[in-house]
């Protein structure tokens, strides 16, 4: 039984060897294939749901409600072992919890190999803070770009939450609006990461399959890590040169973004 | 080779018919039918150009969208509003401007010229780039209070917009980036260097300055040009002139860049078509060019940021001016006055 297995197995593998020799640039082995990242957000162990009926608790023990969260993921990179890097061209992406549509997006013509390392910006490169009109994930008109101080929104939570101050007497608790963003120094809010794969996982890309990456990114870490935020305190922030959106940041550098598993086909 | 050999020809013997029946006629150059695809002799590398090639189509876009209030929230006010092409751009008369309802803004609405060589917009440099200047005043609920995304729907509603938005940019929804493009085609085209001082700067005819005119230039140039530098007579900086102790009201480009440094600083406003631009300061709080004079004279009040030009030794503020050397300044200053861009009826609105 099993020495016809191997015989095939050897027949095959010398056949694979033999293709490979005499056509290099074939279109059998494609050079290239594709790579899915889909964004699940949630609340700790929780889905996430807008406007949900009941509330969520922050690592602090403050309640809230979500109404709003976007933010951008730009310019994606891959890793291999041996220090290898592929950049996605043109890499700007918007995920909107309220648009099921922009929670995942494809890489493509990624060179095949076997990858050990994501990274990616939560946000957008200071060069694109101030190139002037875009299109696409970053034209200007897509509920996440400053006037006044012209410049991308990077992250934006909005909800309510009991403990913050509610001066309307809303029904919900007074409102939450963190926008986060800002790309100069001393309030640059531009956080890179590279949430690290699972154990002995590697991210294999060929020209056959297309693994899908999907990461869980956890709301609750915008308000837990190194700058703990309680709403009663922090309800909000609103511009570019703000020193509370730097923190929130770093708390969403820190642990926001978990690969919870590839589907290798 | 032939055929394009052919196309010169026929436009050599365009232009010689032309000038043959128009013998009055100003003949310019192909790429002088809009204006400020030039740039000026006297003038370094501009910061900005156009990712598209400005076209008669193109600039007349432009102007459409800067001289139409349907860019506001009611279809009450313009760009053209608060900037008045005879006052260089700036709003005549206005300490402050008013929006929509009569609101009235908080700062003195900026002569608009030579934003080509501009590296950052508005009093407090918040704008980073030409483009996205209107969006500022579309989004300030002083001001034109409207969205981005309102004002595309109120265009994609005009068959006409989208006819002349698909000729210069190609068939589809007109776009945010085509829409700011389009406007920039505009504003990018204001450029002043016609005034009698250009005319002296680049020893062409019409370019000469009386000796009161000339004493007034070389004062400026040697007690104004550290900030008011080059022939565009702004270095593009953020400076504390000494207009308050505090900045309770509007502390400037700190609110910007969140750097205590920068508490009270503002942009370093350009020399030219001083005359036309009244009233004066991001606040407007003078009215003369005189008023203007004696503050740097006797009128700079000590902060932390306070720029360090404006600290002589012995631990005088200001600059000091004496009332000939005022007069003299005040001089040269109307030779910075650009006639022919006041003048030019390819930047007014067209009835």
């Amino acid at each position: 039984m099993k020495f016809p297995k191997l015989t095939t197995l050897l027949f095959s593998l010398a056949t694979a060897s033999l293709l490979f020799a005499s056509c290099d640039d074939d279109e059998d082995q494609p050079a290239t294939g594709s790579v899915d990242l889909e964004f699940e957000n949630v609340v700790g162990n929780q889905a996430l749901t807008l406007n949900a009926s009941t509330y969520y608790t922050t690592e602090a023990g403050d309640q809230f409600k979500v109404s709003k969260f976007n933010y951008f993921i730009s310019n994606v990179k891959l890793t291999k072992s041996n220090g290898t890097t592929w950049a996605e061209p043109e890499s700007y992406h918007l995920v909107k919890q309220a648009e099921e549509n922009t929670h995942s997006f494809t890489l493509k013509d990624v060179p095949t190999g076997d990858y050990t390392q994501l990274t990616f910006t939560i946000g957008v490169d200071s060069t694109r803070n101030v190139s002037g009109a875009q299109t696409g994930a970053l034209a200007q008109n897509n509920d996440m770009y400053w006037s006044w101080s012209s410049g991308y929104i990077f992250l934006k939570m909005e909800g309510s939450s009991p403990q913050a101050a509610n001066p309307g007497n809303l029904p919900n608790g007074g409102p939450l609006q963190f926008h986060i963003g800002g790309f100069r120094k001393p309030n640059n809010t531009v956080q890179t990461v590279s949430p690290s794969l699972p154990a002995s996982t590697a991210l294999k890309v060929r020209g056959t399959v297309t693994p899908q990456v999907h990461l869980k990114a956890d709301l609750n870490k915008m308000f837990a890590g190194p700058n703990t935020v309680r709403f009663a305190t922090l309800a909000g922030t609103g511009h570019s040169s703000d020193p509370n959106s730097v923190k929130i940041s770093q708390n969403y550098a820190a642990g926001m973004f978990r690969i919870d598993h590839i589907h290798a086909d | 080779m032939i055929r394009k050999a052919t196309g010169w020809l026929a436009v050599a013997l365009a232009a010689l018919l032309s000038a043959a029946c128009h013998p009055d006629r100003d003949v310019r150059p192909a790429d002088e039918e809009v204006p400020g695809t030039v740039v000026p002799g006297n003038f370094p590398a501009p910061v900005y150009t156009p990712p598209i090639a400005t076209t008669p189509a193109s600039f007349a876009l432009g102007r459409q969208l800067f001289y139409d209030a349907r860019l506001s929230r009611d279809g009450s006010v313009s760009c053209g509003s608060c900037h008045q092409q005879f006052a260089a751009f700036a709003h005549a008369g206005h300490t402050l401007s008013h929006g929509i309802d009569g609101r009235l803004g908080t700062r003195n609405a900026p002569a608009l010229q030579n934003l080509r060589w501009g590296r950052s917009f508005m009093w407090d440099g918040g704008v980073s780039n030409l483009e996205i200047i209107p969006l500022a005043p579309i989004n300030n609920p002083l001001e034109m209070d409207e969205t981005l995304e309102n004002v595309l729907r109120k265009l994609n509603a005009d068959a006409g917009y989208r006819q002349r938005f698909a000729a210069v940019y190609g068939e589809g929804p007109i776009n945010a980036q085509q829409f700011l493009r389009a406007l920039a085609q505009f504003t990018a085209a204001l450029t002043s260097a016609n005034s009698r001082y250009d005319h002296y700067a680049r020893g062409e005819a019409g370019g000469t300055l009386t000796t009161d005119e000339l004493r007034g230039l070389a004062l400026v140039r040697q007690r104004c040009s550290g900030c008011h530098a080059t022939d565009l007579f702004t270095d593009e900086t953020y400076r504390n002139n000494g207009l308050n102790r505090t900045f309770a009201a509007d502390s400037g480009r700190v609110h910007i860049t969140g750097r205590p440094a920068e508490r009270g600083l503002f942009k370093v406003p350009s020399l030219r078509n001083v005359a036309l631009t009244a009233p004066y300061m991001h606040d407007g709080r003078f009215q003369t060019l005189a008023e203007v004079l004696a503050h740097y004279d006797h009128g700079v009040q000590d902060s932390p940021t306070l720029d360090a030009q404006l600290r002589q030794p012995g631990g005088r503020l200001g600059i000091p001016l004496t009332a000939q050397e005022q007069a003299d300044i005040q001089a040269f200053l109307l030779t910075l006055t650009d006639h022919d861009f006041i003048n030019d009826k390819r930047l007014a609105e067209r009835q």
